[in-house]
């Protein structure tokens, strides 16, 4: 198990005050300064050795996407850092924890972050439902401003960077990246399509990159204690620490730290007290967030938690949001419900999603209650196929992996509805 | 079209018709000296020929006011739409359109308090429908404002708190590990004039750690701890 003194967020729990005395008390924002020192190109390097791959879903490597950014304006265009907190995809909850509880690593990370890739300022995006969590925010920021962390010669360094907080207003689709810079533009949130990329035009036309608020918090401990401290955690390709969010059918749900690649089962039994019933009793597991495909209970008891192990078993490590489900649970429903977010979710820019996700749940609703037609399994997968890869942005595969996985591992319970219910009307 | 309550989707979204009593109410809408104040602050976020990006905050700003003016959570009538936009330089259609497509600015009055309940899977594996029958239990209906003026219950998408679910928002506050019966005093609570304990419902619970303590960061439970002694 990871030792506590190897883990970032050590106020995860708020047991202790955000403030930012006692987030100074706790290591950070000491000697910020020093470690703008080390310049640009040594922070992107050590950050690209760390391995740290993005903490928002994609697992795209950070270092890497840092070094996108223009090393200099040849036009006098700014850069931008924008922090995605707007968590909202099912499961997941981990960001709201590091907003309310530490956010001053948020903030050190975003200066980290933003001198790294030569931005003028960070915008915030942070969901409009984490409203208690956007005050701690805008708080931590101003406290930050009055101590001259951040604004003009921001830690004494004679770097100039600025730090706002955005609050959404209650749409999923705002988490992909393109969407939250038209709603920072002070629009409908309906994705971009690509390219131009952001980092070649993004925020305002300018330059622009998009990190997970994880990502960005775990920079500072990252430069501090060195890129092979945080890539000695994990298999190969998967490094790091982690926070991991358990939600559903375990004793004890919660949010927790651990390392990288560490097994389903010493997971849930190290920090969830084992499954609902018993480990016989555990069905199936989404291991990423509502996006990923379900994995049942054989195949997801030793797998390793991170991107290639849970690829390996036809799913993903997403956002680390593992939602459990034991043997009570109704799987048709638990998948139509998640049918039924992305229906409302769709933003009704692309024809194949905004209708496709309301077709996917209604044959949903008839798998569920049994009364759809055999054949209309087939159909629904069909009609998955019509929607993966057919729109701007990744809504519409997020929201046809989940019930391909429900078909490819529990056909035989949707046709058992459809039969039962077949002889029902008969009898 | 639906087989169960649920919000309307974005595109079901309506507004409140725009009547001659509604322009004789809202028609004078301006800030108040205090969020005149804070309107400034807010559009000081961004770049001065970018003030349109200020529409979000300032929506919600006059949500609030609103909701101050009317003892409600609070909900955006044309004219204050109309406001904003004159505010921001902005067509109001361009208003209209972020204040639709935003599920979190009421476009119709609601009550004193908007309960919405949570009912993503990660919430409904942990009893949500519980939460929504205790919500019914007392007179309520998804979608609708009791007679009394005191209760909107909305049923809405992934809250983020699924680690202690099920979960219903009131207004700004959070309840979470809610059973019927915790929910139940919630309400109760509320409707008496009170402000019951926000957070978690769980006794013995802090916030996201495993019920019963902490399997890591013990530490931190008493102390204000500095791990950097131990790197």
């Amino acid at each position: 198990m990871l030792a506590d003194k190897d883990r970032i967020f050590t106020n995860l729990y708020g047991y202790q005050p955000w403030n930012l005395a006692a987030a100074q008390a706790r290591g950070d924002w000491d000697n910020t300064k020093a470690l703008l020192e080390r310049g640009q190109d040594a922070i992107i390097q050590e950050m690209k050795d760390s391995g740290l791959r993005g903490r928002g879903g994609a697992g795209f490597p950070t270092g890497m996407k840092w070094s996108f950014m223009p090393k200099e304006s040849k036009d006098g265009r700014p850069s931008f850092l924008v922090i995605n907190a707007d968590e909202s995809e099912p499961g997941s909850c981990k960001d709201r924890e590091i907003l309310r509880h530490d956010p001053h690593k948020l903030i050190e990370g975003a200066l980290v972050a933003g001198f790294a890739m030569r931005a003028r300022a960070a915008y915030i995006y942070i969901r409009g439902e984490y409203i208690r969590e956007a005050e701690v925010l805008f708080a931590a920021v101003q406290e930050a401003y009055d101590a001259g962390l951040i604004g003009k010669n921001a830690c004494g360094s004679g770097y100039d960077y600025d730090v706002f907080v955005h609050r959404g207003a209650g749409a999923y689709i705002c988490g992909e990246e393109t969407a939250m810079l038209e709603s920072l533009e002070g629009k409908k949130g309906q994705p971009r399509l690509k390219p131009p990329f952001p980092a070649g035009a993004g925020l305002y036309g300018c330059p622009t990159t998009v990190n997970n608020v994880e990502s960005i918090a775990v920079a500072p401990t990252i430069l501090r204690r060195g890129a092979a401290w945080f890539a000695g955690f994990g298999a190969k390709g998967n490094s790091g620490t982690k926070l991991f969010q358990i939600s559903g059918h375990v004793d004890k749900p919660c949010v927790v730290e651990e390392a990288m690649s560490i097994p389903f089962r010493e997971l849930i039994e190290k920090h969830c007290g084992g499954i609902r019933g018993g480990w016989d009793n555990l069905l199936c597991v989404i291991p990423g967030g509502s996006s990923v495909p379900l994995v049942p209970a054989a195949q997801i008891v030793d797998a390793p938690m991170d991107f290639d192990g849970l690829k390996a078993v036809g799913s993903g490590l997403g956002t680390a949001a593992v939602i459990v489900m034991d043997k009570s649970t109704d799987v048709v429903e638990s998948i139509a419900r998640l049918s039924h977010f992305y229906m409302h979710e769709s933003c009704g820019q692309c024809t194949p999603c905004r209708e496709g996700t309301g077709w996917m749940y209604r044959i949903m609703e008839r798998l569920r209650s049994g009364e759809a037609d055999v054949g209309e399994i087939d159909m629904l997968q069909q009609v998955t196929k019509q929607v993966e890869g057919h729109t701007i942005c990744a809504l519409g595969d997020a929201a046809a992996w989940p019930i391909q996985g429900l078909i490819r591992h529990f056909r035989p319970e949707l046709e058992r509805r459809i039969a039962e219910n077949v002889r029902e009307a008969a009898e | 079209m639906l087989s169960r309550g649920v919000r309307p989707l974005m595109a079901d979204r309506h507004l409140e018709p725009d009547t001659p009593e509604l322009r004789a109410r809202w028609g004078n809408f301006a800030w108040t000296a205090e969020n005149a104040e804070q309107a400034k602050v807010i559009i000081a976020r961004y770049p001065a020929i970018r003030q349109r990006s200020a529409v979000m905050p300032l929506l919600d700003l006059a949500q609030r006011q609103v909701g101050v003016e009317t003892q409600t959570q609070g909900w955006l009538p044309i004219p204050v739409m109309e406001f904003v936009a004159r505010q921001l330089d902005m067509p109001a259609i361009r208003v209209v359109e972020v204040a639709t497509f935003y599920t979190m600015y009421n476009l119709v009055p609601v009550g004193r308090f908007h309960v919405q309940v949570c009912r993503t899977s990660p919430c409904w594996l942990r009893g949500s429908e519980d939460v929504l029958s205790a919500c019914k239990a007392r007179g309520m209906s998804v979608g609708h404002t009791s007679a009394d003026g005191l209760f909107t219950l909305t049923e809405v998408e992934c809250m983020g708190n699924c680690s202690s679910a099920p979960m219903f928002q009131i207004n700004d506050d959070n309840y979470e590990d809610l059973t019927a019966e915790s929910a139940a005093h919630i309400l109760d609570e509320l409707a008496a004039g009170r402000w019951p304990k926000v957070g978690t419902q769980l006794p013995g619970r802090h916030t996201v750690e495993p019920l019963g303590g902490p399997t890591t960061l013990t530490a931190m439970v008493d102390a204000n701890y500095d791990y950097r002694g131990e790197w």
